[in-house]
């Protein structure tokens, strides 16, 4: 029934031929003429007032050209308007091992290293706070001084009745989970490349011109501009390609700022790229979350009523943190139908790297805690797990108890879907000891519906440029970090104008050549890019309807646009040619050249019943005099969300919708949990490119496997354990189960064609997913993820009545110590981050005293 | 340090570089020869994105030193495409998703070369194992075996078609 040429089939990436060939340029593949390498000297104390910095004797090794520190540039800034905590460089204090106190610009890395240990900074080390729930009860030497009790911001929300609701209650779980902090760990480490223009009419410095691995160009004009003092429209930001974010780059991370006051003190262009361990450090990651969650239900199964308390270990800053822990309680509903909720929230500071958004923002780690309550409960009234989730859907069109508008609804199809394909009516509980089968449904916001900056300005716009030759040219703000906005851009364009997709050429991601879109995070693209690309689409088009109807003497209206022709529709319905047409090339020559006896030929013809899609386009320029069209999106006002103090995080035009069965086995030897399979169906709206959905949908879920069972960020006093790809362990290939990608179409009735968000929605469902699948295989409920060995072992001796073993009994489980020291990179050497007191190591060193270097 | 000559034979082609003894393969191919296409995306020979082949054997050129590899023939990313068009291979990550931001695809490239030359059919357990040297952290690496699969195929293809001369 689909009826559409372009969309909903599978094609390669626009940009894939960069990719596979290497010919596409990330951040730090650029260089320009005379540019210089920025290195940044981080702190090696998690919480220090900086009582001195020196930086005269680097600046005297030859090769460096400048030094910048905090006074520079010290203006504060931050992603979020009520969260401008940060500064580009330390001013007066650092707040976590990892923290930016200074920055060389060199004529290379090799003397940028040299010059950092020529930098001399006296610290006065401060007590530091390194858990959350220790953090709350602080009152001396808080963090950030206007932060009492080191909380960054609270929300207590109650939505219904949530004490009649448990009163109504059958059965009650409560229990405390624990998510510990994961991060993005995309492929490519932070870069950015800035250089300033000199303006010919001052003859001065000008124009700031940054290249940066950013999924928010235009929040990095913005922040660039407060921290600089430069207007806006003065600084160019452009996104090349970039290698990954997950929302590891959808705020601006200090290197891009320092990259460009660096800049502007060395008079020349700087590039900064990150390490992998300043990435780790940088990290904005998910933060450690703990979550104290009760669920009540009734026998029938009906969840009557649901209370959380949850506290986000949110590191030193701000960042998204507001915003994280808003979702956490935003998306307790929108799943299913619960009319009853209590939620508490805490966004908390510690002094350790920054906690911002990753993919599944806010989301995840609730969603675990939530979906395995919801499967003991199941367990209690005897009810099938998959049967309990079906029975307490919602039923749309509606708007939640918390104020969530839902339209398209296809959570009862992915259940359906994922029982059907996994066999769990067949094989749950009747699976060989050890083996077990677990499931989980999650969703996601297909973009936020209030922009981080609350203003009415649209969220997309986008700008169609069509010239004679009858290329295609698509501005647009959307970027593309890998996850295929462009190809998603040029997929609509194309169906809407009913050219081929080869016309179509899309610039994105730059400042100066594409209108504003507000980037991408919060799985907005598809869905408010779409909307704007369909809008500007149908803009140009209904221009050249105009006057190709005037050509073939019929009315706009009775016109077809497809497969690179122009037709009426009476015509295109009967037509036999088409498949002749379809083929051939339609021809440059009158598009181009047009030389009068074409022009002439072309009216002795007299009206036609097809044009191409060039001799359309030369129809409307000639008519119309110039041929562009614009479109931009803004969320409608119903799916805006609520009254209540933090009621604009949550809502969205549309939500995506997913479920998974998961197959795992467990060693019960050796602790070890195998994921074999992953059935994992999602409700896309309507898939454009189905190849990319089915990636985004397995990658999503890889991803949360990764969180289930083996990434986590150990620390010890404020220090990052394993800042290391080899250490973080990111699930290598052998490792990575067979993902089942089922895509479920609900066609939103507001989406573009119909699609909402798949990049992100899965994620949440994985991990309750497998810690379901563990229970079903060995009967041992797991709150703590990921879901380690050492872990699953301590639930099975706990189940065996055998003497318990507390892995972590008397150690503070912030700091484990079961990791190996990590030595730290080459110019930490001598002035690196203090080991413990207690290391063996430092007392042989007998290392200085602490509190200068 | 001071600055040596030292010659690199790089997808065919010899370059005479002057470089620190000390500088590593992969910064000589990016800094001094512009060949972007290998990348850095660890320290600590952790996630191949940087791999290379050097006389056919992948390795990573981010702990290697450029002067150890003169007189051997090192194949990067940027020596894989054939005839300016795009190899099975790369055809078939685009088509199947293979790659999706791309950083870890030149890598790739290079291990699956290697893989292949090695193992023309592998079992779907051989390809799991011939790519956990590298990383991805996009694609789960699921549509990687589609790809891998795809290319072997269109390389079988390929080659019916075309008569085998001499």
């Amino acid at each position: 029934m689909t009826d559409f040429s372009i969309i909903g089939k599978s094609i390669a990436m626009v940009d894939a031929a960069g990719k596979t060939t290497g010919s596409g340029k990330y951040t730090d593949d650029l260089s320009v003429p005379g540019m210089l390498i920025g290195k940044i000297l981080h702190s090696p104390y998690p919480h220090a007032r900086i009582k001195r910095i020196d930086t005269s004797r680097a600046e005297k090794l030859d090769g460096v050209v400048t030094v910048v520190v905090g006074t520079d540039a010290p203006n504060p800034y931050g992603i979020l308007p009520v969260g401008h905590d940060e500064y580009a460089l330390a001013l007066d204090k650092v707040r976590y091992v990892g923290d930016n106190v200074a920055c060389v610009a060199a004529v290379d890395e090799f003397t940028a290293e040299k010059a950092l240990e020529l930098i001399d900074v006296e610290y006065e080390v401060l007590p530091a706070y390194f858990d959350p729930e220790d953090s709350m009860k602080a009152e001396t030497n808080l963090i950030h001084d206007n932060k009492p009790n080191n909380i960054e911001k609270d929300y207590h929300h109650v939505f219904g009745d949530p004490e009649k609701g448990f009163a109504e209650a059958d059965h009650i779980a409560e229990a405390r989970f624990i998510a510990n902090e994961v991060t993005h760990a995309a492929m490519e480490p932070h870069a950015t490349l800035a250089a300033f223009e000199i303006d010919p009419q001052t003859g001065n410095p000008g124009r700031l011109i940054v290249q940066s691995s950013t999924q928010v160009p235009y929040y990095l004009q913005h922040k660039l501009s407060l921290v600089l003092e430069m207007q806006m429209s003065q600084i160019r930001v452009i996104k090349p390609l970039v290698g990954g974010g997950f929302g590891g780059k959808s705020e601006v991370i200090p290197l891009e700022i320092i990259a460009a006051i660096a800049a502007r003190k060395a008079k020349a262009p700087v590039k900064i790229t990150y390490t992998r361990e300043e990435v780790f450090w940088a990290h904005r990651g998910r933060p450690r979350t703990i979550i104290d969650m009760k669920t009540g239900v009734k026998k029938d199964g009906s969840i009557t009523a649901v209370k959380a308390r949850v506290i986000q270990d949110g590191g030193a800053y701000c960042s998204y943190g507001v915003v994280t822990i808003l979702y956490s309680g935003a998306l307790l509903g929108a799943l299913y139908d619960i009319p009853n909720i209590q939620y508490d929230g805490y966004r908390v500071l510690t002094n350790k790297p920054v906690c911002g958004a990753m993919r599944g923002h806010g989301t995840v780690n609730v969603r675990f805690a939530f979906e395995t309550q919801l499967d003991e409960l199941a367990a209690a009234i005897g009810m099938d797990p998959a049967e309990i989730r079906q029975h307490n859907l919602l039923k749309p069109p509606c708007v939640t108890v918390n104020g969530l508008r839902v339209q398209s609804y296809g959570l009862p199809e992915c259940i359906e879907k994922v029982v059907e394909r996994s066999g769990w009516k067949q094989r749950k509980g009747k699976m060989p000891k050890g083996r077990g089968l677990g499931v989980a449904c999650s969703h996601y916001v297909s973009g936020a519906a209030n922009s981080i900056i609350r203003s009415d300005m649209p969220h997309s716009t986008v700008n169609i440029k069509i010239d004679r030759d009858g290329g295609v040219v698509v501005y647009t703000g959307a970027s593309d970090i890998g996850q295929g906005s462009d190809t998603m851009v040029a997929q609509i364009t194309a169906e809407t104008l009913g050219c081929t997709i080869a016309r179509v050429r899309v610039i994105a991601a730059d400042t100066d050549l594409t209108p504003i879109d507000i980037g991408s995070y919060s799985s907005r693209v598809t869905f408010m890019n779409g909307n704007a690309t369909l809008r500007a689409a149908q803009d140009v088009k209904k221009q050249i309807a105009l006057a190709a109807g005037r050509k073939m003497n019929c009315a706009a209206e009775e016109l077809v646009f497809r497969n690179d022709l122009v037709r009426r529709k009476d015509f295109a319905d009967k037509s036999v040619r088409a498949t002749q047409s379809e083929a051939s090339v339609s021809g440059r020559v009158e598009g181009q050249i047009l030389r009068g006896s074409l022009q002439q030929k072309r009216k002795d013809e007299g009206p036609k019943d097809q044009l191409s899609f060039e001799e359309a386009v030369v129809a409307a320029i000639d008519f119309h005099g110039a041929l562009s069209g614009t479109g931009s999106y803004a969320p409608p006002a119903d799916a805006r969300g609520g009254k209540h103090k933090g009621a604009g995080v949550g809502p969205s035009p549309a939500y995506s919708y997913s479920a998974q069965v998961a197959e795992v086995s467990v060693d019960e030897e050796t602790g070890e949990v195998t994921v074999h399979k992953v059935w994992a169906s999602h409700d896309c709206g309507r898939a454009l490119n189905p190849v990319s959905v089915e990636g985004q949908i397995i990658g999503s879920v890889w991803m949360g496997m990764g969180q289930a069972l083996t990434e986590e960020m150990a620390w010890k006093d404020g220090m990052l354990m394993n800042p290391g790809l080899l250490e973080y362990r990111s699930p290598s290939s052998v490792e990575s189960p067979e993902v089942e990608a089922i895509i479920v179409e609900s066609i939103d009735p507001e989406g573009p064609y119909g699609a909402k968000e798949c990049s992100e929605g899965s994620l949440a469902a994985t991990i309750p997913a497998i810690s379901n699948a563990i229970y079903d295989a060995v009967g041992v409920r797991l709150h703590e993820c990921p879901f380690t060995p050492d872990r699953v072992l301590a639930g099975l001796r706990a189940k065996k009545n055998a003497k318990y073993i507390n892995l972590t009994e008397g150690v503070d489980p912030t700091s484990p110590k079961t990791f190996r020291e990590h030595g730290g990179s080459l110019w930490f050497r001598g002035k690196g981050p203090q080991r413990h007191p207690l290391d063996p190591s430092r007392r042989e060193a007998a290392a200085p005293a602490g509190g200068n270097d | 340090m001071k600055k040596e000559l030292i010659e690199l034979r790089v997808n065919g082609r010899s370059h005479e570089i002057a470089i620190e003894p000390s500088k590593l393969l992969l910064d000589a191919l990016r800094q001094d020869l512009d060949l972007t296409g290998s990348k850095r995306g660890c320290d600590d020979s952790s996630c191949g994105a940087c791999t290379v082949q050097v006389d056919g054997i992948p390795m990573l050129s981010c702990t290697m030193l450029a002067a150890s590899c003169e007189g051997q023939e090192i194949t990067t990313v940027e020596g894989v495409s054939e005839h300016g068009s795009l190899a099975a291979i790369q055809k078939a990550y685009g088509d199947w998703g293979g790659s999706q931001c791309g950083y870890c695809t030149p890598g790739f490239m290079m291990t699956v070369r290697h893989l292949l030359a090695q193992n023309p059919n592998p079992t779907e357990a051989e390809i799991r194992s011939g790519l956990s040297s590298n990383l991805c952290r996009c694609t789960g690496y699921s549509q990687m075996y589609q790809a891998i699969k795809a290319a072997i195929e269109a390389e079988q293809k390929g080659r019916a078609a075309v008569p085998v001369a001499g």
